[in-house]
C-alpha cells in the first residue's frame, strides 16, 4: 500500500495507513527472525549529512535484520555532498545503485528537495528542528505496544515543549486519535507555540510547570531533554536544563501502570535510578523504533507483509 | 462606467486598490514596451471610493499569478472592438512558484542553488502561505 512513497513528515500517513504499518510492525516484534530474508537483495542508501549515530544504527540495523544490506556516509565531509553537488544530482545517482534512501540534513526541507528528483521512497530521518517522523512512528508504536491503544489516554509532555520537535511531531499525530487529554509541562520559558494547541481536534489539554502536580493522573509521561544549542546563554540553559529530574521519589506519585518514555539520548533530567523501574520504557520504545523500520521500509519496498 | 474608448484590442485591469496600480504597471514591465498604455490613479470608484486602473491597448499574457499576489481583488476586462468581452475575477492562488523567498535561515532553499520556493495557501483570509519544504509561514 505504501510502495514507492516518500515518508517526509509525519502526517504523511493516513490513520488507516498507520494502523496496517503497525499491525505489520507487530508481527515483527513478536517473530522478527521470520522476516530476516525479506530484504535479501536489496540496499539502503543513508545519507547522513550531519552525524546522527543512534538514528543511522536504528536504520541500519533495521535493513541488515530484514537481510538486506546498506550503504552510504554518515557526515558530508567524506562525501560528494562536500564538494558542493546539489541534494537533487546526489539523489539521483543514489537512485541507480539503492532501492530506498534515508536522508538526515541540518536544513528544513531538505528530504522534500530530494523526494522530488528521487526515482526511489526517501524517508526524512530529521531535517533541523523541522520534522523526524520515524521518531514520531516509534513512539505510537510503543504506546500502543504497551498501553494497548492509542486512544483514551492522558498523556504528559515534559521538557522543552517550545522547540522540542519530537513533541511538536508527536502532538500532530496523537491529535488524529480520540479522546485523548494532553498535559503539557514545561518552564514558562518553554511552553508549547499556539499553533501545535489549534490542532488538537476533539482533544482536551492543560498546561502546567508542576510535573509533581499532575504525575498521579498520567498514563504515559513523555519526557524530553533541554537542548543546548537552543540557548544563546549559557546560564540559561543551565538553570532550565534542571528545572525537571524524574526520580525515584517523584515515580511514587504515580500509576502503577504508567510508562515514561523517553527519544533518547537524556542528559540529566531522568535520574538513572529510575532505568530499574519497570516503568521506565525508553530502552525498549529504541527497540521498537528498529521494528517499525524493518516495517516501514517493507511497506516502502514492497517487500509483502504475509 | 470605464471609459475604454481608443482601445480596440487590449486589456483594463480594473478596481486596483489605490496606490497598488504604479506597483502592477511595473510588475508588468508596461514601462518599457512602446504600445499605448495608461496608468490611472486616484480614479473615483463606487465600490471602493477611489481605485487605480491600467489600460493596455494590446493583447499580452497576463500573470495572473503575480498579479493575485498583489491584489486578488482586482478584475481583469478582456477588450475586443471596444467592448468587454470577458471578465475575469482574481483569487489568491492555491500555490505560487518562484517568486517569493523563504525568510527562515534554516530553509534548505536558503543554500541549495537552484531550487525554486513554492509556496502554499494556507488561509485565504490572513492571505497566509506556507514553505512547502520548510513550512514555514508568510503572509503577504
Ligand atoms: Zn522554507
Amino acid at each position: 500500500m505504501l510502495k514507492g512513497r516518500h515518508i517526509i513528515e509525519s502526517t504523511d500517513l493516513s490513520l488507516e495507513e498507520l494502523e496496517s504499518l503497525f499491525q505489520l510492525a507487530e508481527r515483527i516484534v513478536e517473530a522478527p527472525q521470520r522476516f530476516s530474508d525479506r530484504g535479501r537483495g536489496k540496499i539502503l542508501a543513508t545519507l547522513f549529512y550531519e552525524p546522527s549515530t543512534r538514528t543511522r544504527f536504528s536504520f541500519e540495523a533495521a535493513m541488515l535484520r530484514l537481510g538486506g544490506q546498506v550503504i552510504g556516509f554518515s557526515e558530508p565531509g567524506s562525501s560528494s555532498a562536500a564538494k558542493g553537488e546539489s541534494i537533487g544530482d546526489t539523489i539521483r545517482t543514489v537512485g541507480c545503485y539503492a532501492d530506498a534512501a534515508v536522508m538526515r540534513h541540518p536544513k528544513e526541507g531538505a528530504p522534500r528537495l530530494a523526494s522530488k528528483f528521487s526515482s526511489i521512497p526517501v524517508i526524512n530521518a530529521g531535517d533541523g528542528g523541522h520534522q523526524h517522523p520515524t521518531q514520531t512512528l516509534t513512539d505510537l508504536l510503543t504506546i500502543r505496544r504497551l498501553k494497548g491503544d492509542i486512544s483514551n489516554k492522558t498523556i504528559g509532555l515534559c521538557g522543552d515543549l517550545m522547540f522540542g520537535r519530537t513533541v511538536h511531531s508527536l502532538v500532530n499525530a496523537l491529535a488524529q486519535y480520540d479522546n485523548l487529554h494532553f498535559v503539557f509541562i514545561s518552564p514558562p520559558e518553554l511552553t508549547i507555540p499556539p499553533y501545535i494547541l489549534e490542532e488538537l481536534g476533539s482533544n482536551t489539554y492543560e498546561q502546567t510547570n508542576d510535573l509533581e502536580a499532575v504525575m498521579g493522573k498520567l498514563d504515559i509521561l513523555y519526557m524530553t531533554r533541554i537542548q543546548r544549542e537552543r540557548f544563546f546563554n549559557e546560564e540559561e540553559y543551565l538553570r532550565l536544563k534542571g528545572y525537571y529530574i524524574l526520580d525515584a521519589e517523584k515515580m511514587e506519585l504515580a500509576k502503577e501502570d504508567m510508562i515514561v518514555m523517553h527519544p533518547l539520548p537524556r542528559v540529566d533530567e531522568i535520574a538513572p535510578e529510575v532505568d530499574r523501574d519497570p516503568r521506565a520504557v525508553y530502552f525498549q520504545q529504541a527497540k521498537f523504533g528498529m521494528y517499525i523500520r524493518m516495517a516501514l521500509i517493507m511497506e516502502l519496498l514492497g517487500l509483502g507483509g504475509e | 462606467m470605464l471609459n475604454i474608448n481608443g482601445i480596440k484590442r487590449g486589456i483594463v485591469i480594473d478596481h486596483i486598490k489605490p496606490g497598488l496600480g504604479f506597483k502592477i504597471f511595473r510588475e508588468l514591465k508596461l514601462d518599457e514596451v512602446d504600445y499605448t498604455t495608461a496608468l490611472i490613479k486616484n480614479a473615483p470608484s463606487d465600490k471602493l471610493g477611489t481605485k487605480d486602473l491600467i489600460k493596455i491597448d494590446n493583447e499580452i499574457d497576463l500573470d495572473l499569478d503575480v498579479l493575485g499576489l498583489i491584489d486578488p481583488d482586482l478584475t481583469i476586462c478582456i477588450i475586443e472592438n471596444e467592448q468587454v468581452v470577458k471578465k475575469i475575477k482574481l483569487a489568491l492562488p492555491k500555490a505560487v512558484t518562484g517568486i517569493l523567498q523563504c525568510k527562515n535561515p534554516r530553509c534548505i532553499t536558503s543554500v541549495e542553488p537552484h531550487v525554486e520556493t513554492t509556496f502554499l495557501l494556507v488561509d485565504a483570509a490572513t492571505k497566509a502561505y506556507k514553505c512547502e519544504y520548510c513550512n514555514s509561514r508568510t503572509s503577504l
